[in-house]
């Protein structure tokens, strides 16, 4: 371990700051259910230098970075900046962390990084869709396509979200511009440390949107959203194009009269903040008022919303485990207490992970949990065709009976 | 004829092909092969596991990112697996992996899924020469060379 890196990771993030007051540990959900963990003690590891070797603690790769911590602490330690350049350095001297799907995704972000094979990235248009080949307006589409390949026996249909986000765009008479060349943002390369791969997808991606020519970049999915905004912009300086989640876009076309609402059936929801675009965006305020627009949706509040809103259980497909089972039971049993019809979720991953905890056997009766769960912007284009419907909710039963084996 | 012939001979494409066999049947499979003395190409390394379902995805992927040319998953035969269903598991998965290999460009033909009993070592040597053939003419990995990371 480079012990200058860890020195400057130290002064960059703030960890000199620490008082040692321990708000994170009384936050994080990771600690909640395993005490042995703690963002205060990764940062008194590393403060205690000599000693501990972080890179090969366990614990830097057990923290969902989802910055919870980083909203407590009042002396504004950035516990997850830390942890992602601790993997890092890990990472260099050739430390994994234990991902869940084995690793899949991020073998299939690495080989997207150092080729450039022709993709089959738009398979999901269907002949309604009106797309240009340039325009002003960019739709990074992201992982949607290839994750959708991943989980497939599931029936997620995450790429509906892509076909949401261009059939509204075409309402309000926008083509959008998609790329067949894109490739994946490498969020979960670089929160896993892979920093060599990663600037190899940003550079290209990078490229990809200037070449279009278009002003403005529209994000479907809160992670490539915070690679952009954040991290591609921190090592490239500001781009010139604007870069908006689909959110603040459909606020500000709702507030602008683009958008008109036919009448639906009257639905209750309730709004999962993921942790990229709450907590690390800070985008709270506009998927509530795209929400509450419309007319036929009601919004409750989850008991823990906003930046206190709990996790989804994993992140950058890394460290699944038996903590991320207690925190997605959690998050669910939570849903159904608001006793809405639906949980919205603007985060494809974080319908992955929850729609998994309530598959096969769950630690807690089926009744306590069975709440749907809506993507944001297919639900948004549902009650603009007027089409809203409650989707069927997660029948484990019926299910089970389907899925066994002949 | 015979100018073209020596350079070809010499430049003629090798495929390297890894097999995954499963313990009870496949493997059984290949060593009869073995014993029966059939021939089959060399280009194909064997790697033995308990069984189909032990293949992950990862794995798979993970061989052609290290520039394998083709992978090949050999099991028992539907019914027939020693652990009731790792093969229909494996069906599923590799169905599932070949869409995600067509859509990033490797292409799903580079992956293929063979039943293969412990009494059919002819089969074994004939698919292990029809499957080294099918890759040599598809020609080399395109991620071969190229630089990847992790570990």
């Amino acid at each position: 371990m480079d012990k200058e890196n860890v020195k400057r990771l130290i002064s960059d993030m703030g960890a000199h700051d620490c008082v040692e007051c321990g708000k994170c540990t009384t936050v994080c959900p990771v600690t909640r259910f395993n005490p042995e963990f703690a963002p205060r003690l990764v940062v008194v590891k590393a403060l205690a230098g000599e000693e501990m070797d972080l890179s090969k603690d366990s614990d830097i790769w057990i923290c969902n970075t989802c910055e919870i911590c980083n909203n407590m602490c009042p002396y504004e330690v950035d516990y997850s900046g830390f942890i992602r350049g601790m993997r890092g350095e890990a990472s260099r001297e050739g430390h994994e962390p234990d991902c869940s799907q084995g690793g899949l995704l991020h073998a299939m972000m690495r080989i997207m990084a150092n080729s450039d094979l022709p993709q089959k990235r738009l398979d999901w248009i269907t002949d309604e869709l009106k797309l240009a080949d340039k325009g002003d307006v960019f739709l990074f589409v992201g992982c949607l396509p290839q994750l959708d390949a991943i989980f497939e026996g599931r029936n997620l249909d995450l790429v509906e979200t892509a076909r949401s986000a261009v059939r509204i765009m075409n309402r309000m008479g926008i083509e959008p511009v998609v790329s067949p060349i894109e490739k994946c943002c490498g969020h979960d390369l670089n929160w896993a440390g892979d920093e060599k791969n990663f600037i190899k997808l940003m550079n290209h991606n990078v490229q990809v949107i200037k070449d279009s020519g278009a002003k403005t970049v529209v994000f479907p999915c809160p992670e490539c959203m915070r690679t952009f905004d954040l991290d591609y912009q921190d090592f490239l300086g500001d781009f010139d194009f604007e870069m908006t989640h689909i959110s603040e876009f459909l606020a500000r076309a709702i507030e602008e009269g683009k958008l008109e609402f036919p009448e639906n059936i009257s639905i209750s929801t309730t709004f999962h903040d993921s942790c990229r675009l709450g907590r690390h965006l800070g985008l709270y305020d506009e998927p509530r008022k795209v929400l509450t627009e419309i007319p036929s949706v009601e919004l409750v509040e989850l008991e823990k919303n906003r930046d206190a809103a709990t996790c989804c259980g994993v992140s950058g497909f890394m460290s699944c485990n038996s903590t991320s089972k207690v925190m997605q039971m959690e998050k669910m049993q939570d849903a159904k207490r608001t006793e809405a019809d639906v949980l919205v979720t603007p985060c494809a991953k974080c319908r992955i992970h929850l729609d998994c905890s309530t598959r096969d056997e769950t630690p807690v009766d089926n009744d306590l949990i069975n709440i749907p769960i809506m993507d944001f912007t297919v639900l948004v284009d549902m009650a603009l065709r007027g089409k809203l419907q409650i989707p069927d909710a997660q029948d484990k039963e019926a299910r089970m009976e389907d899925e066994k084996p002949e | 004829m015979t100018e073209a012939m020596a350079p070809a001979i010499e430049e003629e494409f090798q495929p390297s092909i890894l097999v995954f066999c499963c313990n009870w049947c496949s493997y059984a499979g290949a060593d009869l092969a073995g014993v029966s003395r059939l021939q089959y190409p060399v280009n194909v390394k064997v790697l033995r596991v308990m069984c189909s379902g032990r293949v992950d995805p990862y794995f798979i992927l993970r061989a052609l990112e290290l520039g394998a040319d083709g992978v090949l998953i050999t099991g028992c035969e539907i019914g027939d697996c020693h652990y009731i269903s790792g093969n229909v598991k494996a069906k599923e998965r590799i169905e599932r992996l070949s869409k995600l290999l067509d859509q990033i460009g490797i292409g799903s033909d580079r992956i293929r899924l063979e039943w293969i009993a412990a009494s059919e070592g002819t089969k074994f040597a004939q698919v292990m020469e029809e499957f080294t053939d099918h890759i040599t003419n598809l020609g080399p990995n395109p991620l071969k060379g190229s630089e990847t990371g992790g570990g």
